[in-house]
């Protein structure tokens, strides 16, 4: 992940570096890197290599964006408390946090793109590489394993055709660029094990064929399981019964 | 035995969300009543002579949680925790999507009662539709007079921003969600200074979790000796319990405290599937140390589960049944709390890492009985040694499955060790060479 998050040594627009510099190539961390590599990185950087806040005029903001996020700003005493809602605004924008979106983002609320990145690598739910249209994310944890998450999770990889040790271990995208998978830890949803989170919406319980009509419905742009949707479900004790008489003689005051 | 529905009432009424059917069930009649007729210091006096717990986990008494923040003009904060993400828990999902209004209504007389000008609801990034339903109807409330600069005429202010997170567990944990509001990464501060005296934006700030504050409107609705007419003298009123795992109908059951807890496994949720037996539980949630088949006839309370060495903790039973292999169990638990640490305190980072690659090699055959030993003082090591409780929240369950079920896990080692067998130098002679210095 830090590879789409690689930032060159000098940074091109700070102030003092000669060109020649500043063109030469870039190193750039990577998980693969030495420790003697990675060291000679950092001992190399110098302070006009920080960051600095972009300005507005030199950054182009698509309005929609700049609207979501000003109106994000706008709602909060202290502006900063407004920098997941943009992250969430550059993620609907773009698909996954892109550099260029992140960048757009610093610009409108006076932060370094660094600092929105900080965040954004943070956050489960921020993408920070491209990633597939659709989002399936599947609960593994506890409750939904033990009523067979993990068989719920091959069965959606196989329908998308994705990796799923890969699923399991930071997401995968389908071939096609349709579907998103990933392993997810608890979502919430215990009652309805084990189950999953498809574009936002919560869905369970699932078994194979449910992961595969999904997958169909998905990829034909169809509305998804609205039998399984959580949105539907009654309370887990059935009807209602008689209130306590507590209850009613507060209820009649 | 029944549940008793106070928060779950109606639950199931069509429209409940919407303002006009909340209203039309009597909804908002408290805040009028608050905010048109009762003064601050009364409000926080109801509060803690309702002796109202906080239902999220910790199970402080919120009147004097509330009592606790300073007096006079100041910005004061009110933040309500509905970052539910403890595993196994699901109540207040259930709460907010089906009856948004009662939570509304229970934020703006909190906010009243402390002096707070701001509540903010942090709700998890995963809830999306939850946070929709929420965003409706607090755009109602501010339509309908009952938020904003001038409640119901009356001059009292409170606004009110739903906050989305993006996926944290350590969010759910009190500054770590301030710090995540203030638009920061998600990690805990040192206490003290609590936030009560210094929270959110550096102010005074009141926290407290979304069944909790659901619960306020009643209580001003009816009185304080009325709510105490519920549940156990120590823990008054009603608790919604959220069961899951092997059992036939996993819910969220609303219950008075103190009634067994076979009750609510076997009686509410229809316990195991036919044929299988309890084998362990969490009395509440994932955090919580494991309970055996034993221990089902205990009060479901939260002095009754700390007596048994657990905690009643946000009220999430997860059962496991007599086919769940509890060193598996133990390394799912383990996964998630090592995900999820923030990676700010070395016991919790570490100890969460190192717990997971013993489990796994518990499973994989690679393990002595020794390791046990040495998993058990790991978990001893992580306890009270962190800022927050996330690390303790790993060690205390993964600690009593090793304490209560070690015969299964020596018997576990034993397995592995035979269906893998590896010879002693084999693990050497392929390893890498851990890199020195800065690392990835």
């Amino acid at each position: 992940m830090s590879k789409d998050f690689a930032r060159p040594t000098r940074n091109p627009a700070a102030p003092g570096v000669a060109d020649e510099e500043a063109a030469g190539p870039e190193i750039r961390p990577t998980n693969e890197m030495s420790a003697g590599e990675r060291l000679r990185l950092i001992e190399s950087m110098r302070p006009e290599d920080a960051e600095t806040v972009p300005e507005l005029h030199a950054v182009d903001v698509p309005d929609k964006l700049r609207e979501r996020i000003e109106a994000a700003m706008s709602k909060y005493p202290e502006i900063r408390s407004a920098a997941l809602p943009a992250l969430w605004a550059v993620q609907h924008h773009y698909g996954w946090c892109t550099r260029e979106g992140l960048r757009q983002a610093a610009a409108v609320m006076g932060v370094t793109p660094g600092y929105l990145e900080s965040l954004a690598t943070f956050y489960d739910l921020f993408r920070t590489s491209p990633v597939g249209r659709h989002q399936v994310l599947v609960c593994h944890n506890i409750s939904c394993w033990l009523r067979g998450a993990d068989d719920l999770l091959s069965a959606f990889c196989e329908a998308a055709g994705a990796d799923a040790h890969e699923a399991d271990h930071g997401g995968v995208s389908s071939p096609d660029g349709e579907l998103f998978v990933k392993g997810f830890e608890c979502l919430g949803a215990c009652d309805i094990a084990p189950m999953a989170s498809i574009d936002g919406r919560y869905y369970g319980p699932l078994d194979a064929d449910d992961a595969r009509t999904a997958v169909e419905q998905l990829r034909a742009g169809a509305e998804v399981l609205p039998d399984k949707a959580l949105a539907n479900l009654p309370a887990a004790g059935g009807p209602e019964p008689d209130p306590d008489p507590r209850v009613k003689a507060a209820e009649g005051a | 035995m029944p549940e008793t529905r106070l928060l779950f009432r109606r639950v199931d009424e069509p429209e409940l969300a919407s303002i006009d059917t909340y209203r039309r069930l009597g909804g908002y009649r408290s805040l009028e009543r608050a905010f048109r007729d009762m003064e601050a210091e009364e409000l926080l006096g109801l509060l803690e002579e309702s002796g109202l717990r906080g239902r999220g986990g910790a199970g402080f008494s919120m009147g004097k949680k509330a009592s606790f923040l300073p007096r006079g003009e100041m910005s004061k904060y009110l933040c309500c925790n509905a970052d539910e993400s403890e595993p196994g828990t699901f109540k207040d999902r259930e709460l907010m999507q089906k009856n948004p209004h009662q939570l509304i209504e229970g934020i703006a007389i909190a906010a009243l009662a402390a002096g707070a000008g701001w509540a903010f609801v942090f709700i998890r990034g995963e809830y999306a539709e939850v946070a929709d339903i929420l965003d409706r109807a607090v755009a109602d409330a501010y339509e309908a007079g009952y938020l904003g600069e001038n409640i119901l005429g009356t001059g009292s202010r409170v606004e009110v921003v739903v906050h989305r997170g993006a996926g944290a567990y350590i969010c759910g944990e009190e500054t770590a969600l301030l710090d995540s509001l203030e638009g920061k990464r998600g990690n805990p501060r040192l206490k003290p200074p609590f936030p009560a005296i210094q929270g959110l934006y550096g102010g005074p700030t009141l926290i407290n979790n979304v069944e909790t504050l659901s619960n306020v409107p009643h209580i001003v609705a009816n009185g304080a000796e009325w709510f105490k007419g519920f549940g156990t003298e120590q823990s008054p009123g009603t608790k919604v319990v959220s069961v899951s795992g092997c059992v036939q109908r996993p819910g969220n059951y609303e219950i008075e405290l103190g009634i067994p807890s076979r009750e609510l496994i076997y009686g509410l949720a229809g316990g195991p599937p036919e044929g299988r037996e309890v084998k362990a539980w969490f009395p509440g949630g994932s955090s919580a140390p494991v309970l055996t088949a034993a221990e089902l006839d205990l009060p479901y309370s939260f002095e009754a589960m700390a007596d048994a060495g657990s905690m009643l903790g946000s009220g999430a039973i997860i059962v496991a049944d007599d086919s769940v292999s509890i060193p598996e169990l133990a390394l799912r638990t383990a996964r998630f709390y090592h995900h999820e640490s923030c990676g700010k305190c070395t016991p919790c980072r570490e100890g969460t890492n190192w717990t997971v690659k013993m489990l796994e090699r518990v499973i994989s055959g690679e393990a002595t009985p020794m390791d046990l030993d040495i998993i058990a003082s790991v978990q001893e090591n992580i306890i009270g040694h962190c800022l927050c409780v996330l690390g303790d929240s790993m060690a205390m369950p993964v600690g009593s499955m090793v304490e209560k079920f070690r015969d299964e896990f020596e018997a576990a080692i034993e397995a592995g060790r035979a269906a893998a067998p590896r010879p002693l130098d084999e693990s050497t002679t392929d390893a890498r060479p851990v890199p020195l210095g800065v690392s990835a």
